[in-house]
């Protein structure tokens, strides 16, 4: 039963103290849940990382979830991501209402047509991040190219991107198997 | 009915965003788009709010729409719909670890899943950058430059800024201090 509040309390911690979340809340749960309390292990950490990239979902929910129900089966994944939500969630609450009172603001305006050319940058920051490590290998760079024409130009439905995408990996690895990775 | 609507909303966008983060960011702009729920300027917006608080965008984002739309219900609705995707596959993998590692159909939907994310952001780096550079639309803009002029500038600031790993919230405070300093400024 203690495990479970610890789990709770620890990732309401961790929920209340990332910035930007998924995979910079990665490090914080490393040091929390390896280092002080032991609940499992570093290499345990690097699986979460690797099972939470090809799972759906938020990072952060997927590290929670799996972190809870290896320490203290379901009730400890409930408990652990109940915690990493809830920070989030009561801040943005009462950002939400903040926000409403001061949009009208000639300022807050003019600050947001700002931080949206800031935001751009951010955005172009991640894509080149994300493409320097992607594979170099001509099919995903097919890949890369479908989904930008298909989800930009012609305005296809990201559901259905992400489904082509994953079947037409899966065949083409079916087919010509880890040569087709490079 | 509009709880219903967010939570089958979040949960759609839960089960088809991986890696999050900006991953989500098309699904989230094509769904608030047909549900008239934000504008595209907003979501922007909202994306800025989310990066200077704490705890996951995808999270931010779902509370933050589910309370706009539904108040305090709606974002629990948005919120539980987006989570539960993620919860219940984890809790299964969790038992089913080394055949799920191990698995070649896994292997083989990610091959082409981790490129086709990085097409997405792509795609949403576009269509932000529309809404910033050419808010009312591409005619007016070509004539209309003294807001077409701050925005690139900005965005090339931020942009010199995060490429020398300058932490997001630091850019997003300049580019505010910025964008509040060119407004008043085209007043004068």
């Amino acid at each position: 039963m203690n495990k479970v509040i610890d789990l709770f309390v620890t990732f309401l911690k961790i929920g209340a103290f990332t910035f930007g979340g998924g995979y910079a809340m990665i490090p914080l749960i490393q040091r929390e849940v390896c280092e002080n309390k032991k609940w499992l292990n570093d290499d345990d950490i690097l699986e979460i990382v690797a099972i939470a990239e090809s799972t759906p979902g938020p990072v952060a929910i997927n590290a929670a979830t799996f972190v809870g129900s290896r320490t203290a089966g379901t009730v400890g994944a409930v408990c652990a991501t109940l915690g990493v939500v809830l920070p989030s969630f009561l801040i943005i609450s009462v950002i939400s209402y903040v926000l409403r009172a001061f949009q009208e603001s000639r300022a807050v305006q003019y600050a947001f047509m700002g931080i949206r050319a800031g935001v751009l940058a951010l955005i172009l920051k991640a894509v080149y991040t994300m493409f320097r490590s992607a594979k170099k290998h001509g099919v995903s760079y097919f890949i890369m190219a479908a989904a930008l024409v298909l989800t930009a130009l012609l305005k296809t439905d990201a559901v259905f991107v992400i489904i082509g995408c994953g079947t037409f990996g899966l065949v083409w690895s079916l087919i010509f198997g880890k040569k087709g990775e490079g | 009915m509009i709880w219903l609507e967010l939570f089958l909303t979040f949960l759609k966008i839960g089960a088809f965003t991986f890696g999050g983060g900006y991953a989500m960011l098309p699904l989230i702009q094509s769904e608030v788009e047909r549900h008239g729920w934000l504008t595209q300027a907003e979501v922007v917006d909202f994306i800025a709010v989310s990066e200077s608080t704490p705890g996951p965008l995808a999270i931010n984002m779902a509370t933050f729409i589910g309370i706009r739309t539904g108040g305090i219900f709606g974002a629990v609705c948005a919120t539980f719909g987006v989570v539960l995707p993620s919860f219940v596959v984890i809790l299964i993998v969790a038992k089913f670890y080394e055949k799920f590692r191990k698995s070649r159909v896994v292997d083989g939907v990610m091959f082409g899943l981790r490129p086709a994310v990085i097409g997405l952001i792509g795609a949403a780096f576009l269509s932000v950058g529309m809404t910033v550079f050419f808010p009312n639309g591409l005619k007016s803009a070509v004539f209309s430059n003294a807001g077409l002029w701050t925005s690139l500038g900005i965005f090339t600031a931020g942009a010199v800024l995060a490429f020398r790993k300058v932490h997001p919230i630091v850019i997003i405070a300049v580019s505010a201090v910025m964008g509040i300093a060119a407004g008043y400024a085209m007043e004068l």
